[in-house]
């Protein structure tokens, strides 16, 4: 187990951005606690800062980056599986199926 | 800094020689004469369609007398759509240099890249005798895109990229940030921003013009590597691309080939107006880095968080990496290690005031990284835009 450094972008956000790698277990310090890591997530991905529920807006940057599909635990991995886009939901499902297009 | 004075007032920071081709079937042609020159300055652009299009035209026009080119060779197969006598007058008037070369008229392949070759080195003698003149910082036209990004681009390069805008635009000079595209999510934030309630409505206008479009073609510019890297949504990555454009108020919305009339931060439009047309608004980030140099860019921020490797054609490229992974396996590409910020090793004011003063070195004539290993990329194809709405610049 170690410890795995991660951003909060604004004080307002729900999701927390991972400055490393992290493993199943690892700690992150997050509003004076410590949040154990649910899966393994990399550089850049977001984690729950607290427990999120289907339908919750996901709060980066203090806006609005999408919603919840299915909720996430505190410390849990927010990506593709539980959460969409607000905006090109018809993009969102396509590329959840590997299609997409440039960066 | 020094500059190359042109007759329209503008500076340029290099002194470059196009050639340039005007259908695909004379790009080999124009690569023969380019490969010949052996020159960084000689540098190879292009349109490869036959059919013509208004601002296909406009953008060669534009980029064939940008500040930074000196001089340039067209080369044309004879049968094209492209305009070519226009063209050549448009760059004749502005005082450079310019020969025209039809492959049909002379000879064929040999005989015209033999031409070419001279043609090159004419041009090249004659603009080597143009003194250089000094040229301040609220006389240079900065641009930034991001390519490659990922959960890393919106908390270190592209925050980076806004100090530095800040401390560009407070010098007076002009930055331009784009791809209404990828900025779906920030209307609101940035028509706070807008210098007049007018352009405020214009900049909502131009987003949801931007949302529409990808909408019809059913995907949004959104890579599978930005997932992997750690984005979900188009209006994450959007809020990550516009970390870049800083804090300063925007004075202006252009669309390509607009030159902005004052300094400032300026937003570039590059969706197409009217219906889906002729496919995606850009298909690859060099399309936009074209655009941006029609609209006057003599350099260019270029953000990568996955590795981005490209340079560009006629305006230097700087590259700024976010990732700190990345940077380890792409040092030797990259100009700025702006993952630094990531693994606590300096802060976006840190690395914005690097990018700041290295803008200054590579305008005053040190290569870029990606100058110095040979990247001249460019790419155009078609579209079309109507002309931007009266309240869009500042009066």
């Amino acid at each position: 187990m170690s410890d795995v450094r991660v951003v909060l972008l604004h004080p307002d956000d729900n999701v927390l951005v991972c400055c490393g790698a992290g493993r199943p277990g690892d700690r992150v310090a997050c509003d004076g606690e410590s949040i154990g890591l649910r899966e393994s997530v990399e550089l850049g991905h977001k984690i729950a800062r607290r427990d999120l529920g289907a339908g919750e807006d996901v709060i980066k940057y203090g806006v609005c980056i999408g919603v919840m599909t299915t909720p996430a635990a505190a410390g849990g991995h927010v990506h593709v599986d539980n959460m969409t886009s607000k905006y090109i939901r018809s993009h969102s499902r396509r590329r959840e199926t590997r299609e997409g297009t440039r960066s | 800094m020094k500059g190359y004075l042109r007759s329209d007032g503008r500076k340029g920071i290099r002194n470059v020689v196009l050639v340039a081709y005007l259908v695909e079937c004379a790009h080999h042609v124009a690569r023969k004469i380019v490969q010949t020159a052996d020159d960084r300055a000689v540098q190879l652009i292009g349109f490869p369609g036959c059919f013509p299009n208004e601002y296909a035209f406009s953008m060669m026009r534009s980029v064939c007398t940008h500040p930074n080119v000196g001089g340039v060779v067209l080369l044309s197969l004879g049968c094209e759509g492209f305009d070519r006598e226009s063209l050549a007058a448009a760059i004749a008037a502005t005082g450079r240099p310019v020969e025209t070369l039809v492959i049909q008229e002379n000879g064929g392949t040999a005989r015209t890249a033999e031409a070419g070759a001279a043609a090159v080195a004419r041009i090249r003698a004659a603009i080597d005798r143009q003194p250089d003149v000094d040229m301040a910082l609220d006389e240079l036209v900065v641009g930034t895109v991001c390519g490659g990004s990922d959960g890393t681009s919106g908390i270190s390069a592209n925050p980076a990229v806004g100090r530095c805008f800040d401390r560009l635009v407070e010098a007076g000079a002009t930055c331009i940030f784009e791809e209404t595209g990828e900025l779906i999510g920030c209307e609101e934030i940035m028509a706070d921003r807008a210098a007049t309630p007018e352009l405020a409505a214009e900049i909502r206008a131009a987003v949801n013009k931007a949302a529409r479009y990808y909408e019809t073609l059913g995907y949004g510019s959104f890579a599978p590597g930005n997932a992997e890297g750690g984005l979900t949504t188009q209006e994450e990555k959007s809020m990550g691309a516009y970390a870049k454009s800083g804090a300063s108020p925007i004075s202006g919305l252009i669309k390509p080939g607009d030159v902005p009339p004052t300094g400032g931060l300026y937003l570039l439009d590059v969706v197409p107006d009217g219906e889906v047309r002729f496919g995606f608004p850009n298909i690859s980030d060099n399309a936009e880095i074209v655009e941006l140099i029609a609209c006057g860019c003599h350099l260019i921020l270029f953000t990568t968080g996955r590795g981005s490797v490209v340079g560009s054609a006629v305006s230097p490229v700087i590259k700024i990496c976010a990732n700190p992974d990345t940077y380890r396996k792409l040092a030797g590409d990259m100009d700025i290690d702006a993952g630094r910020i990531i693994e606590g090793r300096g802060s976006a004011d840190d690395v914005g005031l690097e990018i700041f003063e290295r803008v200054q070195r590579v305008a005053d004539g040190a290569q870029s990284v990606s100058e110095a290993l040979g990247h001249q990329e460019f790419i155009l194809t078609y579209k079309q835009f109507e002309p931007i709405g009266p309240s869009c610049l500042p009066v």
